[in-house]
């Protein structure tokens, strides 16, 4: 399936690259229906294998690429479920979201995160996913889950740690404060700043660079430069997992889910 | 070296400018969230104006719970 309008993102094949663009309001929130139309995306990713040179994932909401993971869905569907059983049912979810980023991640294609705005947890880790990461210079970088008393859980941290000294990953994860396009740059995060509202154009442009390479080469490469780190994903769901059995969590949860002011609760 | 003063006045002349509010309708004491009536996403962009603006790094946690121009002025000053 070369093209799909779903109701939280579309793809289409354009000028050689598998564009993903993520649509669901306000922010791209990453819950069960995004994760099911992700899992298609996978399917249409691997069939577009010997067509596509490039894929590229940007977002059309305005605020931002994402804001990470549904919290308002993951807090009801875990006061569904009696104490004993939360983990377990997050998990489920955790690891159909790590089969997708592992897709994206190991895909033999070119893979680009076009990113602006609020590009925080979950949304991030679908960006660290990618291969390259093209910022609007607005866009914003943060990982507020120890805020929350939990760890990324969509692989942040296995892939954080392969890409950016272990210094400035303390830094984002125990302040859980937030960075801009510039410093994620000079860290190293992303490789690439663009212009407000340019982030697309430039990730077009870099996919249409990447289309002229032998696809052989250019796969053998990123698999010896961006080896999947397996065994620490898993690690980390199951992490993840045990903090999120505690009833402090879902406290925070609670506080964040129900805070109406113009600033949600955050610690 | 800025003095405080013309820090704030800087920030409230980007945040009139970007947010479309008459810059006179602005003064340093004001809740910037009222003022500008903006939410909490809008307001990590106008951190991320603001740090463009003054080449500065601003990490969030140090302006949280800051709701007016001047004391975000001042936390603006101190990175300066």
């Amino acid at each position: 399936m070369t093209s799909h309008k779903g109701k939280t993102l579309s793809w289409q094949m354009k000028d050689g690259a598998l564009e993903l663009a993520l649509h669901r309001a306000p922010c791209n929130e990453i819950g069960t229906a995004m994760l099911e139309e992700l899992e298609q995306f996978v399917g249409a990713l691997e069939a577009a294998e010997s067509r596509a040179s490039a894929v590229i994932v940007y977002s059309q909401q305005a605020a931002g690429f994402s804001a990470g993971a549904d919290l308002r869905e993951l807090y009801a569907g875990a006061l569904t479920l009696a104490p004993s059983e939360r983990a377990a049912g997050v998990k489920l979810f955790l690891e159909r979201i790590h089969r997708v980023l592992n897709a994206l991640d190991g895909s033999p294609l070119t893979t680009i995160a076009a990113v602006h705005g609020v590009t925080f947890g979950g949304g991030f880790e679908l960006a660290l996913a990618c291969d390259l990461i093209v910022a609007d210079k607005m866009a914003r970088f943060c990982f507020p889950e120890l805020r929350l008393g939990l760890i990324p859980g969509f692989g942040g941290i296995p892939r954080l740690k392969r890409d950016l000294g272990n210094g400035i990953v303390r830094d984002l994860l125990l302040t859980g404060r937030s960075i801009n396009a510039s410093k994620a740059l000079a860290v190293g995060l992303i490789s690439q700043v663009a212009a407000e509202g340019e982030a697309l154009r430039v990730a077009r442009a870099a996919a249409m660079q990447a289309g002229k390479f032998d696809r052989s080469a250019s796969a053998a490469a990123k698999r010896f430069l961006k080896p999947i780190p397996r065994e620490e994903l898993r690690r980390e769901i199951e992490l993840f997992c045990e903090l999120f059995g505690r009833p402090a969590v879902m406290e925070g949860l609670r506080k964040f889910v129900e805070s109406t002011g113009a600033h949600p609760y955050l610690p | 070296m800025k003095t405080l003063e013309q820090t704030t006045e800087e920030i409230l002349g980007l945040a009139a400018q970007h947010f479309k509010v008459p810059r006179e309708q602005l003064a340093p004491g004001d809740d910037f969230y009222k003022k500008l009536k903006i939410d909490s996403l809008q307001a990590l962009d106008l951190l991320t104006r603001l740090e463009h603006h003054f080449g500065v790094e601003l990490p969030d946690y140090e302006v949280q719970g800051v709701t007016d121009f001047k004391t975000l002025a001042s936390r603006i000053q101190a990175r300066l």
